[in-house]
């Protein structure tokens, strides 16, 4: 489904924990159209500072509303988790490729499927976990310490088994969420490897995935996460290396898949 | 009763009509397809697409862009299919457009490129105008050929041979007086000069003290540069009789009439793109409504008019 440039009221936008914030718009073009996967782009303000609209990935959809989960990291963030409800956000979207997840077997086994999240790389995957709760995944959620822990609760209502791992053991596996993925992976040898990887977070997060991923002879798809001009195809600004060449992450991802990608 | 005359739009750049004196700058509109959801792309004056060479290139190392304030630097490096692949996969969706089609081209290694891809366009009717790019700050060269006005004039002479399609000279803001290569593509037969192109820029990531960009150096555009461009088309329109097709941080009306005051007789919206992709659409209305507030009928009367004003004065 094509994109739409659209004027979108703010239903809500809390401060979640640390600094990330929950914003709720009402649009019901992108929410009936948008994948798992897909993100928009948002001008923060009218003015020229800052001048380029900010790429925010899609954390769900519920009727006519559209969910996102951002991170106050600079000065167009900021600005963001200033808006109020009742103000109309400019917005273009849904953008991009989602993941793919036809293919998967339609066995319930919640050690199928993999969903692999870093810091706000939690947000894409909660869409994904909705559309297909029908197979459990197993959720890993890594991040530096407790209070960055996001929407394990989330994935918990739609049935995910969640762990998680934080860099000082404050809450879940201390350590890395991808060696807590390489435990899973070697401990379940005998019962079955599973089908599928899906990932968002930092790229060295991204890039062991798809090593560990590539060991296991398992397939991964990975969400980019990068700075953009545009958003939508057009500039060429943000490109990835792949095995075919160049990739946008705006138009050609931002998902990916792990084997796709050169580092 | 006061009689309504709907102002009249259409401009010519030599022999070429456009309906309305709007176009999109090459490299901020791909081929035009990535925009077919987001406005009426029939509307526009003209699409200038992004330079194509004779082979495809890559383009330069990741990041290519970044934000500065009010404005964005990039190196993409020209990534483009490849004259043939442009033919044969870009071209068909702009020529159904029904819109004067502007291809931007640009040499690689040799200026002797550029004889070669205007010999193809020629032949191509759906190619309504060329747009020499002797100004893509991006190519890792010393020097470019816009930077110099008996190199500028030499290849637009030959080019000049080639092709009785419309000639756009795209000129670079990094020299020391625009007015001088604007006159030399004039002289060298050029039917109009597009100014500017991107000022080189650099900025640096203070936390990583690493450079923002793969290529370290740039091409800044944006509403950063746009007093400078309009400095740019005011001197070139004090020395040169052709077209003047204007752009640098065009982002709304109001910045699209500073380029007709300056001496513009066409603009093009090109960073302005990213960011609102409809905004080419608003201006046509804005310049529409602006002259008939006004009591402009022709779009004449605006390419200039602080000109006009100053010599009314006097």
């Amino acid at each position: 489904m094509e994109a739409a440039q659209l004027k979108a009221k703010i239903i809500s936008n809390k401060q979640l924990k640390c600094n990330y914030w929950h914003l709720e718009f009402d649009s019901g073009i992108i929410a009936k159209n948008a994948l798992a996967g897909q993100f928009i782009e948002i001008k923060v303000n009218n003015g020229i500072d800052p001048l380029l609209r900010r790429p925010i990935s899609i954390h769900s959809v519920s009727g006519t509303k559209v969910k996102l989960i951002y991170e106050v990291i600079g000065k167009g963030t900021q600005i963001l988790s200033e808006r109020k409800p009742g103000d109309f956000l400019d917005v273009i979207g849904p953008l991009g490729n989602g993941f793919e997840y036809k293919w998967l077997t339609k066995k319930l086994d919640n050690r199928k499927t993999i969903l692999v999240a870093g810091g706000m790389g939690v947000a894409p995957l909660v869409f994904l976990a909705g559309k297909i709760k029908f197979y459990r995944p197993l959720v890993l959620i890594g991040a530096r310490k407790k209070e960055q822990v996001l929407c394990s609760q989330e994935f918990k209502a739609l049935g995910c088994k969640v762990v998680t791992a934080t860099d000082d053991g404050s809450l879940g596996f201390k350590g890395r969420v991808t060696d807590l993925l390489k435990g899973f992976l070697s401990e379940n040898q005998k019962t079955g490897k599973p089908e599928h990887i899906y990932a968002c977070g930092p790229q060295p997060m991204l890039k062991a995935v798809v090593q560990i991923s590539c060991e296991n002879n398992i397939a991964s798809q990975l969400s980019l996460e990068t700075h953009m001009a545009c958003g939508f195809g057009a500039c060429l600004g943000c490109v990835v290396s792949t095995k075919s060449g160049y990739k946008r992450v705006c138009k050609d991802g931002p998902v990916f898949m792990g084997k796709e990608l050169i580092w | 009763m006061v009689k309504h005359t709907k102002p009249n739009l259409s401009v010519n750049i030599g022999n070429l009509v456009l309906k309305n004196p709007v176009m999109v700058a090459s490299g901020t509109f791909g081929y035009a397809e990535e925009f077919s959801c987001l406005l009426d792309l029939k509307r526009l004056g003209a699409i200038v697409t992004k330079t194509i060479t004779i082979k495809p290139r890559h383009g330069n190392l990741p990041p290519r862009t970044c934000e500065t304030p009010a404005g964005m630097l990039n190196s993409i490096g020209l990534e483009n299919p490849g004259i043939d692949n442009f033919i044969k996969n870009k071209l068909p969706f702009l020529k159904k457009l029904g819109i004067p089609i502007i291809v931007s081209i640009a040499a690689e290694d040799d200026p002797g490129e550029f004889y070669i891809l205007v010999g193809q366009l020629d032949k191509i009717s759906a190619v309504s105008a060329i747009e020499l790019n002797i100004s893509c700050p991006n190519m890792q060269k010393n020097i470019l050929i816009s930077q110099d006005a008996k190199e500028t004039s030499a290849l637009v002479s030959s080019v000049r041979k080639l092709t009785r399609k419309c000639l756009i000279t795209k000129l670079s803001p990094n020299v020391t007086s625009i007015s001088d290569i604007a006159l030399a593509a004039q002289d060298a037969g050029s039917d109009a000069v597009a100014l500017i192109n991107t000022l080189s820029g650099m900025s640096i990531d203070v936390h990583k003290c690493a450079p923002r960009i793969g290529s370290w150096v740039g091409g800044l555009s944006g509403p950063a540069i746009r007093p400078v461009a309009v400095k740019m088309v005011w001197e070139a329109y004090n020395k040169i009789k052709i077209p003047i097709i204007g752009m640098g941080g065009i982002m709304d009306i109001d910045s699209a009439l500073e380029f007709f005051f300056a001496g513009s007789t066409a603009i093009s919206v090109g960073t302005a793109n990213f960011i609102n992709p409809g905004v080419s659409l608003e201006i046509i209305s804005g310049l529409e409504k602006y002259m008939t507030d006004n009591g402009i009928l022709n779009l004449n009367n605006i390419t200039g008019k602080l000109k006009a004003c100053e010599d009314l004065a006097r």
